[in-house]
């Protein structure tokens, strides 16, 4: 239980995809302006997280590697994680007109998205079981949550401020990026207390 | 016909710098970049599948069926990043160490499915090559400049030889990246001011291939002004 938990706050606070593994930065930049379309994205990022790593997991460890075919990895995981996007759109579309609405917008984002196939590959890097693959790719999910929302605030704040020139736009967001990761710096000794190490 | 091949060369370097004007590629250029060596090598490797995929998808520009074009693109990115993955592993295994994960996630690189969409896709193969390297030197140069800042900085060494005594490990870690790469589109801004040109204004999003797909929300969604 304890090395769930600490996969879960791992996952999502000290080593946070965003913001200490530099994983899915484009959308952090892009999507993060406005708080409800940056839920939308992190929802479906979420889903898609799971999602592929349930598929995934099972393919490498039972089909690939046993096979002599672990080089294959890297394209078999992004043809199949496009494929279940293209999958979960058309069934969302169908049956769940309603999460298609509010989702549907982020889907093909995040096929080309680095966070995705990032999850799927870090779990054998850090050799993780199947079920505990499942908890860190939600966590980690729930992690670009934490920092899409927080830094939607922080940007919503810096709309009034009076910046310098020479760091109008791209810049500043960037240093105020850079002062986010700083905070959650903060949270390094946590996990590792939980998982007892 | 020289003068085209000498443009398409040389813009990536300033004019249309990958990661500086259009802001693609901001993931390896900020996890890696924590010395100028990894810089380096993370720029060979995606200057060689940038080269290697703009020549494949410019040949194939009239088979690919313009529906399937992006899963076609990211199978022939995908296959030419598992050889130099390969090729990496067997030879540099200190720099296939380094890299990690963004070695495979070259693949979802923007930078090399945006020149794919925008460049190859409707130019003869030469051209494309050309664009392909010049693209690749650009991330190159790039990185390289973000890795010999941060590891001075950081580290107080440039190319591990020691030249600062009294390091700030900060520059290293992630928040320091984020930092060097503000400061860095600052300084690549002020450049363009002074050679007349607009700053780089669009955030990823809206250079992502995938933009107009995501019903404008990117652009709107995107970047100040």
């Amino acid at each position: 239980m304890n090395v769930t938990l600490g996969i879960l706050v791992l996952s999502i606070l000290s080593e946070n995809f965003v913001l200490s593994q530099f994983l899915g930065i484009c959308p952090f930049l892009g999507v993060s302006k406005k708080l409800n379309t940056a839920v939308g994205m992190s929802l479906a990022v979420i889903f898609v997280m799971v999602l592929a790593t349930a598929v995934t997991y099972p393919l490498y460890a039972y089909v690939l590697e046993p096979h002599g075919m672990a080089y294959l990895q890297t394209i078999a995981f992004i043809l199949i994680i496009a494929a279940l996007v293209q999958l979960v759109e058309l069934v969302l579309k169908k049956y769940l007109p309603a999460l298609y609405r509010a989702l549907g917008i982020y889907l093909p984002l995040i096929t080309t998205n680095c966070a995705v196939l990032g999850v799927t590959l870090l779990h054998f890097t850090k050799g993780y079981t199947y079920p505990q693959a499942l908890v860190n790719a939600f966590g980690s999910g729930v992690g670009f949550l934490v920092a899409m929302v927080l830094f939607a605030g922080v940007r919503e704040r810096m709309e009034e401020c009076e910046i310098p020139k020479f760091l109008q736009g791209l810049p500043i967001t960037l240093i105020a990026a850079a002062l986010v990761s700083l905070s959650f710096m903060g949270f390094s000794g946590i996990a590792n207390g939980l998982l007892g190490a | 016909m020289n003068n085209r091949y000498t443009k398409e060369l040389t813009k990536g370097l300033l004019a249309e710098n990958p990661v500086l004007r259009l802001c693609l590629g901001t993931c390896p250029t900020l996890a890696i970049t924590t010395s100028l060596k990894n810089g380096l090598g993370m720029g060979a490797a995606a200057t060689v599948v940038l080269l290697c995929s703009n020549v494949v998808i410019s040949l194939l520009r009239r088979v690919i069926p313009d529906k399937v074009r992006i899963p076609a693109y990211i199978t022939v990115i995908a296959g030419f990043v598992t050889l130099v993955q390969m090729v990496v592993q067997a030879y540099l295994p200190a720099v296939y160490d380094a890299l990690g994960i963004y070695l495979p996630l070259i693949v979802v690189n923007c930078i090399i499915l945006g020149r794919a969409e925008a460049f190859a896709s409707k130019n003869p193969v030469l051209l494309s090559a050309a664009d392909g390297l010049g693209m690749g030197l650009g991330f190159t140069l790039t990185l390289a400049v973000m890795g010999a800042v941060r590891e001075l900085l950081g580290a107080g060494t440039i190319f591990g030889l020691p030249v600062l005594h009294t390091p700030m490990l900060i520059f290293i870690m992630a928040p320091g990246g984020f930092f060097v790469f503000g400061l860095l589109i600052a300084a690549a801004n002020a450049l363009a001011a002074r050679l007349g040109r607009k700053p780089a204004q669009k955030s990823g999003c809206a250079g992502c291939p995938a933009a107009h797909e995501c019903a404008g929300e990117c652009q709107t969604g995107g970047n100040d002004q």
